[in-house]
């Protein structure tokens, strides 16, 4: 379909991006904001952004995502937002009641210059935040960064408001689990208990965005990170900061704040991603790693053993989120594929450099683009100059799918057209173990539908 | 429930004291409003032009956003389904893109071939002032094909004035070309976006009856077609509320009557077509429009009266865009034996509301521009079978229990046209007839909408 539209050969191109494989700061900020209990995220700006923001977050999660917002005019657009600000907060608490309010900007109301800070502190100081009640706030300018620094921003958000030290550890480890699936913030909780410890996971969206159908509307579902463990966060023993780009900032926020000590490690996706998780929690809290969990670990091993002939020397294209993309590549090189062109739209300094250590011995002439026109047009024309046999990747990669014919697996944000994602986990061994059974599948049943009669076979 | 008390006028029960419904204002601060922004009002009604280029000039979620969300399909070319964006940073909010914009514009028309151009700018670029008019200008000079700004920052308005910042520029198109060959019987098609191939199936009666369609604007739209729209004998207008405005200028302008339509329900579509065989005065035309909706109504009737049996007494809710459609939904749903108890709109103005008024039952529930605890409430008061929306009312209603049926822009089916009914009848029975409802315990629904 789009095909005629993209052509061959490559051009460059340093103004333009066509078909973007990034979004904006805000919906980061909202989707971070849904993953405390109570929370109702504020979005500072004109309507337009919020509508869109909460559209895209129900596309993908098919569940009613609640935001309000300042709705600009042209005269808030003139004399900044702050009036709109204050009358939002009173009528939210009078209205939908929240425990918290997690206002992010927009373009609009950072270009004006409002200093939303400022704004919740004279709300606090006149009396218009009821007692009890909390405002925090991030700035996510879209014009900067993607939106998984506006993920960042927010959960940093959370530490500057919340986190507290009393003095006394309270025994407790956090994880900052980056920009995952409900799904997967489950899984991570489900591994660190199953290692005798009770994490504070923050966000943690499981429970919000995957709640149980009720007949009821419940504007505050049951899951979320509550307040007061936002708090504890300052006592906890140590930090895990899953992700660079989306969790980092929030962990050394905390390390300065509270003196919490930060270990920022990859997400743990795939098998030696997962190990580096599970050991780095078993040495820093001196607990052994269960049997259970090497149990899981031997059967994912397992099945990559079994399975190695028809994965070897594949190609695979890939785009997506950076935290995202680093395990996913390390994870396709040690079951033996090839990842070949690589696009993020989310600019990180470091995104190439890891990557390339990631693959240098076996894709040494690896595509890698991040940041300014990374975008999904020029991972098209990779792919004709040099195809692929499978593209990993979110919803709108199905137009590149189609065109060439090469199967999609769908994975990362947003995914708009299939369901699994906030109920099946990537994370941990039984995540890989997910992913693997996705990528086997489409390379058999594409063998079933290709093979010619004479080699079609019963037993693959 | 609480309702914000700048809101109360908003709200009104058919029953009530009469006096009129407070609508286009401006949603309150702080309210979870459902509707969108002037940009997103541009981009929905130029968007399925198909042989233009579509870029917009802002920070790139406005881009992402809007990439081929509406499923407006086309017959030909689909340079309307990319994604073009000058993908605003910091530096050029700081010192403007208009050099960028300039160079983006260059880049892809040589690369696309466009038959025009649509400059979408949004708030940042409303507010950081580049001159875009004057760049589309000299674009448009360079290339010699149309470059048209589409001025349409966020925060200007509603949703509504980005409609007629769309019909200004399509207007600006309008009366470009040649208009020799076409006939006194022909017609422009007003506001029916494609959806699910709904033009298509408009297009075909049309055709049927003898009427020579000159444009479709905007679905299945091209560049061509809209420059000698201006040939046209008479505009029929689908979506009052985005095309009224181009209407009235082509009528001013041009001098072209227009008559406002719908093809919802089998009444209605049936009507449209008698308006426009009547409007030309052509007995033969009016004999096979007769004989169209005869053999159209033929064909569904068996199907609807099979599932109007399991639908007697079902009550639907309905929260749409434009207040034309909700008309027509409220008796597309008495012909399948259903009773409508909230009805409420996005973008209605105080004629629309009035006149919903006469044609709704008494108890009913009308309201201008909801939020989703209102509707909440509301739909758990009125006990309702089927909710009848858009994306953001697809979650909401599946979690209280009811049925869905999308009549925005997320439908799949054509539910436009005597098809369209027998398929709107097939959705309605499927959504709510679904034996899921059995497991979902939807009358205990004492919490719902209530804050932690
Ligand atoms: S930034 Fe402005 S134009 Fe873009 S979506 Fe938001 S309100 Fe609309
Ligand atoms: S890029 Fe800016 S204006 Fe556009 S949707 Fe995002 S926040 Fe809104």
């Amino acid at each position: 379909m789009l095909l005629r539209h993209t052509p061959e050969k490559i051009t460059d191109r340093n103004s333009l991006t066509i078909n973007p494989a990034k979004t904006c700061q805000p919906i980061g900020a909202m989707y971070a904001a849904l993953g405390i209990h109570g929370c109702l995220p504020h979005s500072h700006g004109s309507q337009g952004c919020c509508a869109y923001h909460r559209s895209t977050l129900t596309r993908h999660y098919k569940e009613p995502v609640m935001a309000a917002t300042s709705a600009f005019t042209e005269g808030s657009a003139v004399f900044g937002g702050q009036a709109n600000l204050i009358e939002a907060f009173q009528n939210i608490f009078k209205i939908y009641n929240p425990d918290i309010i997690a206002v992010h900007t927009t373009c609009l109301s950072e270009t004006i210059g409002d200093d939303v800070g400022q704004i919740v502190r004279a709300a606090h100081d006149d009396g218009k935040i009821p007692t009890g009640k909390h405002v925090i706030h991030c700035n996510t300018p879209s014009y900067v960064g993607s939106h998984v620094t506006g993920f960042s921003n927010m959960v940093k958000g959370m530490v500057n408001y919340f986190a507290e030290s009393s003095g006394r550890r309270n025994g407790r480890i956090n994880i900052i689990p980056g920009w995952v699936e409900p799904s997967d913030m489950r899984e991570i909780r489900r591994l660190v208990k199953e290692m005798g410890i009770n994490p504070i996971i923050f966000p943690d969206t499981s429970g919000v965005l995957d709640a149980p159908q009720t007949g009821k509307h419940i504007f505050y579902p049951k899951g979320g990170t509550t307040v007061s463990d936002l708090k504890n966060t300052g006592d906890s023993r140590f930090t895990i900061a899953l992700g660079e780009v989306a969790s980092k900032a929030a962990g050394e926020a905390l390390t300065a704040k509270c003196q919490v000590p930060c270990h920022t490690l990859d997400l743990p996706i795939g098998l030696e991603a997962t190990d580096r998780f599970i050991d780095m929690i078993s040495k820093l809290a001196c607990v052994e790693v269960p049997g259970s969990i090497n149990e899981e670990r031997g059967q994912l091993v397992d099945v990559i053993t079994d399975m190695q002939q028809y994965l070897y020397g594949k190609k695979v294209a890939l785009f997506g989120d950076p935290d995202q993309l680093i395990s996913l590549t390390e994870f396709l090189i040690s079951i033996d594929m090839r990842p070949t062109h690589i696009v993020t739209g989310t600019p990180y300094k470091g995104f190439e450099e890891r990557i390339r250590s990631i693959t240098k011995d076996v894709v040494p002439d690896i595509n890698i683009k991040n940041g300014q026109c990374a975008d999904m047009f020029l991972l098209h024309q990779w792919i004709k100059n040099d195809p692929v046999d499978l593209l990993i990747g979110n919803t709108y990669g199905k137009y590149i799918a189609r065109d060439e014919d090469i199967p999609l697996i769908r994975f990362g944000f947003p995914i708009m057209d299939r369901i699994g994602h906030t109920y099946f986990p990537s994370v941990g061994y039984k995540g890989a173990l997910r992913l693997l059974e996705k990528i086997l599948s489409a390379f058999m049943d594409r063998q079933d539908r290709d093979s010619k009669e004479e080699s079609f076979e019963l037993v693959m | 429930m609480e309702i914000l008390k700048d809101r109360r006028n908003q709200i009104h029960r058919k029953g009530d004291e009469p006096g009129s419904i407070t609508c286009e204002k401006a949603s309150v601060a702080g309210s979870v409003s459902q509707r969108a922004c002037v940009f997103c009002g541009s981009r929905v009604v130029l968007y399925p032009v198909a042989d233009a280029l579509h870029l917009v000039h802002g920070p790139i979620g406005c881009a992402t956003y809007t990439w081929d969300i509406r499923g407006a399909l086309s017959s030909g070319p689909e340079l309307h389904r990319m994604s073009f964006s000058t993908d605003l940073n910091e530096m050029d909010v700081v010192y403007g893109a208009e050099q960028k914009l300039y160079h983006s514009l260059i880049e892809l028309i040589d690369a696309y071939k466009p038959k025009a151009a649509f400059v979408y700018s949004t708030c940042i670029v409303g507010l950081i002032g580049d001159d875009v008019v004057s760049i589309c200008k000299k674009v448009a000079a360079e290339k010699d094909i149309p470059v048209l700004p589409v001025e349409a920052p966020g925060f200007a308005g509603t949703k509504k004035d980005g409609y007629k910042i769309a019909c200004d520029a399509l207007l600006s198109l309008a009366g470009t070309a040649n208009t020799d060959t076409i006939s006194a019987k022909s017609i422009n098609i007003l506001g029916d976006f494609n959806i699910a191939g709904e033009t298509w199936v408009i297009r075909d009666y049309y055709q049927r009856m003898g009427v020579n369609v000159v444009a479709t604007v905007t679905g299945d739209g091209r560049v061509n077609d809209i420059q000698k729209m201006h040939g046209a004998t008479l505009n029929v207008v689908q979506c009052s509320g985005s095309m009224t405005h181009l209407a009235r200028s082509l009528k001013e302008k041009y001098n072209i009557p227009f008559i406002r339509v719908s093809y919802f329900g089998i009444e209605d579509t049936a009507a449209a077509l008698y308006d426009v065989a009547r409007f030309f005065g052509d007995d033969s035309m009016l004999a096979r429009t007769k004989e169209l909706v005869r053999q159209e109504t033929q064909a569904i009737m068996p199907e609807i009266r099979r599932y109007a049996r399991d639908l007697e007494g079902k009550k639907a809710a309905i929260y749409v865009g434009g207040a034309f459609k909700a008309f027509s939904l409220v008796r597309a749903l008495r012909t399948l034996g259903m009773g409508t108890v909230l009805v409420g709109t996005q973008t209605g103005n105080p004629e629309d509301y009035e006149q919903l008024r006469e044609i709704c039952d008494p108890g009913t529930i009308i309201v201008d521009d909801a939020n989703p605890l209102e509707l909440c409430s509301f739909l758990k008061e009125q006990r309702c079978d089927v909710f009848i929306g858009g994306v953001k009312e697809r979650a909401l209603a599946y979690k209280l229990g009811l049925g869905f049926c999308d009549h925005n822009h997320e439908r799949k089916e054509a539910l436009a046209g005597f098809i369209g009914m027998r398929n709107f009848a097939r959705e309605i029975h499927a959504t709510i007839m679904s034996p899921i409802w059995k497991f979902v315990p939807r009358d205990n629904c004492e919490d719902s909408g209530n804050p932690s």
